[in-house]
């Protein structure tokens, strides 16, 4: 290092360490003597901090932290003279990240780099910023730096680091960088840098700029704007369209004219960077719609398909197909004419079969971006041999790329050649692919089966080969598979039967042999070998080499077997009753539990074939593992799988054995599963067959929610479909709420339970809308109270649950039903409430904007074995519980009644129906739910002026104010008037007084006396002088 | 045209490193375009160079994919030139992108080998300077490239 030789002592040193353990005392050494020297030397020469800056970044180079220094780094950036100024920048943006405060520091000395005039220093400054520059670069920086690139008085030296600068700060925030920011450069030229940036929208300036940035000739300046530009359009290309000539232009020069200096030539190829740039910066715009651009460019590609031949020079041959795999990719993307896209895959066909390992690999990787291609699919097909002899390949890399081919372009007409190939290559391929492979074999056999035997065959070979990398929802798939196809069972029970006479078999061929067999192993029952006393043999010697948790698996089989043994086999029964007696006391729970209960079950004779009857079938539904890949593509394929799921549409209500519930629950541990009868709404049927199996299917997943998709089914019993036909019933109520009024509370239970609600449940409702506590809904067993507390557009509301009764409630649910305007959350409700309990539960309300909607509490809960009731509430969290009361003086009043002046802010309407009351019983209710009157302001005894502030989210605190004229001739009719600042809110108050001196008092509808018809249109109005439209101006000429 | 929307979304950066090792795998020289923090580059490193090394180069592609990361790399001698790439950017011109800065430094330092490397970093670093900004090359000619060194050299 010229001059520096305690440097390049230090690095032979380290060079001549014998082990990393030396190294690393070097390097101690090494930090600690410059740390002295920082600390001690307050002087030191720029010289001697220039090199002690570079033995840090030497050691940091070599993987040690390197934790001060920093600053003296960064104070190198402000050296008078360019040596330590370079290091300064160079270790600065090697050592630093743009969150570093240190940087923070040097951004002045950085800047005033960029303004000033050593364009030397200009360039260091420039790659510091585009290197590490962060958000408050990009703020205090952006100006200066668009002004550099745009300059005609700058070099191309400058220019070339500010357009990739420029490209870092537009990163870091397009906001201070807006590309609208290009609109501004025309502008700074003529403006002091420090103004801010005037925003303007002139898409077509902003890509004019760029645009122009692409005429230039120099070709470094041009290689950064072709990067600034492919990071733009990358963003969003729309505007960007000016550019497109432009590229194509430049692609002519170098590709066609081949019009470059000879230093930008390499190999004899122009600038293959540059070209490589362009064609990707096209590839960001969807289309070219000029035909002439598009024709030129076709030209341009057409030569380099064409053109490119395969030379002696390496260096020459990669940089002639750097080019070529980028027209390829740009041609695919623009979807060319059917002539140059076969063209392309016959090239590319070619390539997969060179020697050449780079373009082997190319080869195959462009071809999976084909697949994408319509039609291409059929082409592609014809290289399958090659690509599966890729799947061979030396280079794990150029098997890679041929796996993710294989596994793009295969369907239905190849599926079971290209998956014996993978199947074959897994017990090969080494473990970093397994886990892949067995996946990617196991979705194609499934997606794309001809036939399911042949898909049960692959995925037994699949946990046969590579059993480790095969994922638990692989095999639960089988098993829905097979136990939905009759014709299957057979044919899977023998299979697996094949695999349990092999020596050693991974555990999760124990665990889905042991489940088919115990299902379906009798049909078997004819064949040598396949009695239920062989299966048992067969299945036993396997015991000792699983791990608990298959062993209930082994349990819940033997049992069937036992059960299924035509005519009865008293030795195996012996030999099973002692396996079940071995493991009563095992200390795992769940095998205790199956052993014991199994073996109790097994007393019973008859009872045992009711609780341990097949399984039920599962629902067709989509794999958890296509639906996962199908996120992704979305091909259109014909696996027979789909086909049969699309023809037997029903297949999975259709029960085998439709018994109904008998009476006498199974002592089995499976509660929830006896008493409850659907809600005779639901169709479906599912649940009737009480099925023994339940606490074996749920114990065997303990990993639930890994498992996703494919636990639902198989957990498919009783509960979760209970739950489902609950919701389906309230979605049908949902949007007539008054109907659930009518019959609010729903028993689920046998009809005969029907619980009925003590009281009227719409009285506790109207009640509880004008005072804050109070009970919502009582029956014999539960009450709940509520209690709210209101706080401007804030309100908590705790809801009471109380057991009336000395046993549980279980299952209990709430579920809030929010309207659009409230925000609502509901604290947890326990599942249980425990014998004369109490619970508490807080709900927080938050009122969004003014609305009348009415929340609804959906409640449910179970009381006994049978009985669900439940029940839809309204809750009191109504638009008055969010006014406050305000009582306005005329000198508050007058001036905001005039300034609301006519609708929409002020709405007047005649109110016919009322119920007659006095005026003192009419200012009661007003001021019971918190609308105010104000007394003594309208000068007309019979009229009410009144006056209250509304709080939501929305409109903030907000004023209302409120004129009743009665007619005292009339008490049944009056004119209300009501306003405020907001016309909703103006409205929904006017609705909601109506329905006040309508409905509230009357208790019901029905009770409403009938609405009187006056044969006048309107109330007399008190001053006949007044234009009656204009009823500010009326109450104005009254006072 | 899904591919392209996830190259929308990624916001990509082109080259994200560039690793210079030796067939002992001792790091000569590195430059990172994203901040990785010491710890991350040390695994980084650790495991692309185990990966790479241990490939055969007359059989074996020279792309290896590692993590999100795609490795492009050549041999001289017994020096690694390893350059981490995202999985789409064009491969080949990375390849001879490669091979223009060992060029550029033989042109400097007349047959460079690893020693010249070693012992001059700086100049290796003002050299990828020149070369390669935020991930991206700003510069193809080793004229220009060149220049600034000359310059300095000439200073002293």
């Amino acid at each position: 290092m010229s001059g520096m030789r305690g440097l390049s002592v230090f690095i032979s040193d380290i060079r001549n360490c014998q082990n990393k353990e030396a190294e690393r005392l070097r390097v101690d050494k090494e930090l600690g003597n410059i740390r002295t020297c920082f600390k001690n030397d307050k002087g030191l020469t720029p010289y001697k901090k220039k090199k002690y800056v570079w033995k840090m970044l030497y050691i940091h180079m070599l993987g040690y932290d390197v934790d001060f220094g920093h600053m003296e780094a960064v104070s190198l950036i402000s050296a008078p003279k360019y040596p330590e100024k370079q290091v300064g920048y160079i270790v600065t943006s090697c050592l630093l990240n743009e969150n570093h405060d240190f940087l923070r520091l040097a951004i002045n000395a950085v800047r005033n780099d960029i303004i000033g005039r050593n364009e030397t220093y200009q360039c260091l400054a420039l790659t510091l910023v585009g290197n590490i520059g962060g958000r408050e670069f990009a703020e205090s920086l952006a100006p200066d730096v668009q002004k550099l690139l745009i300059s005609s008085s700058c070099r191309p030296l400058v220019r070339k680091k500010a357009a990739l600068c420029l490209l870092r700060l537009f990163r870091k925030n397009p906001d201070v960088v807006n590309a609208d920011g290009w609109c501004v450069l025309n502008t700074l030229l003529f403006q002091f840098i420090d103004v801010p940036f005037i925003f303007s929208s002139s898409y077509a300036y902003r890509a004019d700029r760029m645009a122009q940035l692409l005429d230039e000739r120099d070709l470094g300046v041009l290689t950064s704007s072709m990067s600034l530009l492919v990071s733009l359009v990358s963003n969003d290309y729309e505007g960007y369209s000016s550019c497109l000539p432009k590229c194509v232009k430049i692609l002519e020069r170098l590709a066609r004219n081949q019009d470059v200096p000879q230093e930008y030539t390499y190999y004899g190829i122009p600038s293959p960077w540059l070209q490589v740039k362009t064609m990707r910066a096209l590839q960001y715009f969807p289309t070219i719609e000029d035909p002439s651009t598009r024709r030129s460019l076709f030209e341009v590609l057409q030569r380099i398909l064409m053109g490119t031949d395969v030379v002696k020079n390496v260096n020459k041959n990669n940089a002639s197909h750097a080019v070529l795999f980028e027209a390829l990719s740009l041609v695919m993307h623009l979807n060319a004419e059917k002539e140059m896209m076969s063209q392309c895959v016959a090239l590319l066909g070619k390539f997969i079969s060179v020697r050449e390992p780079n373009i082997r690999y190319l080869g195959l990787e462009n071809m999976t971006r084909m697949l994408m291609i319509t039609d291409a699919q059929d082409i592609i097909k014809k290289h399958q041999p090659q690509i599966i002899t890729s799947l061979k390949d030396p280079d794990i890399s150029i098997r890679r790329r041929a796996l993710d081919l294989l596994y793009g372009m295969c369907d239905v007409s190849n599926a079971k050649g290209i998956v014996e190939e993978l199947l074959q290559y897994l017990s090969t391929a080494e473990f970093s692919m397994r886990e892949e492979l067995s996946l990617k074999a196991a979705i194609l056999a499934e997606k794309f089966a001809p036939d399911l035997s042949w898909y049960v065959d692959v995925i037994l070979q699949l946990i046969d080969n590579a059993g480790d990398f095969v994922s638990d929802d692989i095999w639960f798939r089988v098993v829905q598979f097979v136990t939905n196809n009759e014709d299957l069972q057979p044919y899977a029970a023998s299979k697996v039967r094949e695999y349990m006479d092999k020596i050693a078999i991974h555990e999760t061929m124990v665990k889905v042999s042991a489940y088919i067999l115990g299902e379906y192993g009798h049909l078997l029952a004819r064949r040598p070998g396949c009695s239920a006393r062989e299966l048992f043999g067969i299945l036993h010697e396997k015991l000792p080499t699983v791990s608990s948790p298959t062993i209930p698996l082994l349990l819940s089989t033997y049992a069937k077997l036992l059960m299924h043994a035509q005519p009865p086999d008293i030795e195996l029964q012996k030999q099973i009753w002692n396996v079940f007696k071995k493991y009563e006391s095992s200390i795992d729970v769940e095998i205790q539990q199956r052993a014991v209960e199994y073996f109790e079950l097994s007393k019973k004779g008859a009872a045992l074939m009711d609780v341990l009857a097949e399984m039920p079938k599962f629902p067709e539904r989509q794999s958890s593992l296509i639906k996962k890949v199908e996120d992704v593509e979305d091909t259109a394929d014909q696996s027979a799988i789909k086909l049969r799921a699309q023809q037997l549409p029903s297949n999975a209500l259709v029960l085998a054995d439709p018994q109904p519930v008998n009476g006498t629950p199974p002592p089995l541990k499976v509660p929830s599963i006896s008493g409850i009868k659907l809600d005779h709404e639901s169709a479906s049927q599912t649940q009737s067959q009480p099925n023994g199996d339940l606490s074996k299917v749920q114990s065997q997943i303990p990993s639930a929610d890994l498992l996703g998709e494919m636990v639902d089914p198989l957990a498919i019993e009783a509960p979760p479909v209970d739950m489902g036909s609950h919701q389906r019933v309230y979605r049908e109520e949902d949007g007539i709420p008054d109907e659930v009024d009518g019959t609010a509370i729903v028993p689920i239970g046998d009809q005969a339970n029907k619980v009925e609600p003590i009281g009227n449940i719409t009285e506790r409702f109207n009640a509880l809308c004008l005072k804050d506590s109070g009970v919502l809904y009582e029956d014999p067993y539960i009450q709940i109270g509520v209690k709210a507390e209101w706080r401007g557009h804030h309100g908590r509301l705790v809801l009471f649950l109380g057991n009336k009764v000395t046993s549980p409630l279980t299952s209990v649910q709430a579920l809030i039903l929010p309207p659009a305007h409230l925000k609502l959350e509901l604290s947890l409700v326990p599942d249980t409430i425990p014998p004369r309990a109490q619970v508490q539960c807080p709900l927080e309300v938050m009122n969004i904007r003014p609305s009348r909607d009415v929340a609804v509490l959906d409640f449910s809960y179970k009381f006994g074995t049978s009985m669900v009731v439940s029940a839809k509430l309204r809750l009191p969290a109504v638009l008055n519980k969010f006014l406050q009361p305000l009582q306005l003086t005329s000198e508050e009043f007058f001036p905001q009644w005039r300034s609301l002046s006519g609708p929409p802010l002020k709405l007047q309407e005649v109110v016919r129906g009322v119920r007659p009351l006095s005026l003192s019983e009419m200012e009661n209710l007003f001021n019971s739910f918190r609308v105010t009157i104000c007394p003594g302001l309208d000068p007309n005894p019979n009229n009410l002026v009144a006056s209250t502030t509304f709080y939501s989210e929305n409109t903030r605190p907000m004023l209302c104010l409120a004129r009743i004229e009665t007619d005292p001739a009339d008490r049944t009719q009056l004119r209300l008037t009501v306003a405020s600042g907001d016309s909703t809110l103006t409205f929904e108050l006017k609705e909601f007084i109506k329905e006040q001196l309508i409905a509230i008092p009357m208790g019901s509808r029905a009770l409403v006396p009938a609405v009187p018809v006056p044969a006048a249109p309107l109330a007399q109005p008190p001053s006949p002088a007044v234009d009656a439209n204009d009823p500010g101006a009326m109450l104005a000429g009254l006072l | 045209k899904i591919e392209r929307s996830e190259r929308e979304r990624g916001r990509k950066m082109g080259i994200r490193f560039i690793l210079m090792v030796n067939k002992q795998g001792q790091t000569r020289l590195a430059q990172y375009y994203e901040w990785l923090t010491l710890e991350e580059r040390r695994a980084l490193e650790g495991e692309i160079v185990r990966k790479c090394l241990a490939r055969n180069d007359q059989q074996q592609c020279s792309f290896v994919e590692h993590r999100n990361y795609k490795i492009v790399y050549r041999r001289y001698a017994s020096l690694f030139f390893m350059v981490g790439v995202d999985d789409d950017e064009n491969e080949l011109a990375i390849l001879e992108f490669i091979h223009l800065l060992v060029e550029t430094m033989d042109k400097h330092f007349g047959n460079v080998c690893e020693l010249d490397i070693m012992f001059h970093l700086e100049k290796a670093h003002f050299m990828l300077e020149e070369m390669v900004m935020n991930g991206c090359i700003v510069e193809t000619s080793k004229a220009n490239i060149l220049s600034p060194i000359q310059l300095m050299d000439k200073a002293h």
